[in-house]
């Protein structure tokens, strides 16, 4: 028997496979925000909030990765923006392959911005690179202060975390500064955006955040 | 929980690497695996043993060497393996840490004719 010396990661295919999906949306100044959430966080509300704050200046097309359905993709429809729904079949996570075909679907040339709305989980996604710029996690506080340190790798990977359901906060023992700690002990500049896709609370210093974030990567 | 896709994975690698040293069957696949990613060995296990039914890797042995948490402190520096998912530094009690291992994922070795 002969050993073989491998030492490769097990992603490294997707990795590749992100990075060829990277060049193609630097290609057409594309720049993709890649969101993850736990499921009901509001990661489809937030999108659409989104939409609204940024559609006047940026053309903006999304991919809606769900297990199965097509009921957030058909939301994002009625609002007249380009959108492909990935029904990944059972697979938790979108993973770079799917991106890319997804991408094929889509007018890339007349796109200024890509949001990904992925699977609602917080586990298998964080290993899943896709080719976007930007991390941004959706998390709500009905689900909880401590919830940085049950999915440490993905808090540890994402640029912003959008605090959602704020208005809930009479209801709910949430502990924002406990919430903010354990986010920031993760990772260091990950800035926390409180909002209420609800009332709307928040959502201009949110969406101001992500236009100065696109500006940088357009300007790149 | 996200093991098939993982495994299809590993599979391709194995496979891919097999092939480019003329290797006609595997016996061995030597992984490595930090604690954080949240793959289960014998979910892996399993479904390795029924995708590579009909390839050269039909029948491998897998062996899993599990890398554990590991933190670094950013206020005092003093580097941990975190036990019991406790994300605070044991020395100072701080927040405030880097990840410094647990998130590996590659296939290490492997045992071929």
């Amino acid at each position: 028997m002969m050993d073989i010396k491998v030492l490769k990661p097990i992603l490294g295919a997707n990795d590749q496979r992100a990075q060829e999906n990277r060049s193609l949306l630097e290609k057409n100044r594309i720049v993709a925000i890649n969101f993850t959430a736990s499921p009901g966080a509001g990661k489809t509300s937030l999108l659409l909030a989104t939409i609204k704050a940024l559609r006047d200046e940026f053309r903006i097309g999304v991919v809606e990765g769900d297990v199965s359905s097509a009921i957030d993709a058909e939301t994002v429809a009625k609002e007249g923006i380009p959108v492909v729904q990935i029904n990944t079949g059972g697979a938790c996570h979108l993973d770079a392959t799917m991106i890319s075909n997804a991408l094929e679907s889509l007018p890339t040339e007349d796109l200024d911005v890509l949001l990904i709305e992925n699977v609602g989980n917080l586990i298998c996604p964080a290993s899943f690179a896709l080719g976007e710029h930007r991390n941004v996690l959706v998390a709500s506080v009905p689900e909880g202060h401590d919830k940085p340190y049950k999915y440490p790798v993905m808090f540890s990977k994402s640029d912003a975390v959008v605090l959602n359901k704020i208005d809930l906060k009479p209801y709910i023992d949430f502990d924002q500064d406990k919430f903010t700690a354990a986010v920031q002990g993760l990772r260091e500049k990950a800035l926390i955006f409180p909002v209420s896709c609800k009332t709307g609370e928040g959502i201009d210093h949110w969406a101001s955040w992500l236009r100065d974030q696109i500006r940088v990567e357009q300007s790149n | 929980m996200h093991e098939l896709a993982i495994t299809e994975e590993i599979l391709n690698l194995v496979l891919s690497e097999a092939s480019k040293n003329n290797a006609v069957k595997v016996k061995d696949v030597k992984l490595v695996i930090g604690e954080m990613t949240g793959i289960v060995n014998e979910s892996v296990a399993f479904y390795f043993n029924e995708i590579s039914k009909g390839t050269i890797a039909e029948g491998a042995k897998l062996s899993f060497k599990r890398v554990p948490a590991a933190g670094k402190c950013r206020d005092c520096g003093h580097q941990f393996v975190v036990k019991d998912f406790i994300w605070a530094c044991p020395d100072c009690g701080s927040l405030n840490i880097d990840i410094t291992a647990g998130k590996e994922l590659y296939l290490e070795s492997l045992g071929v004719i």
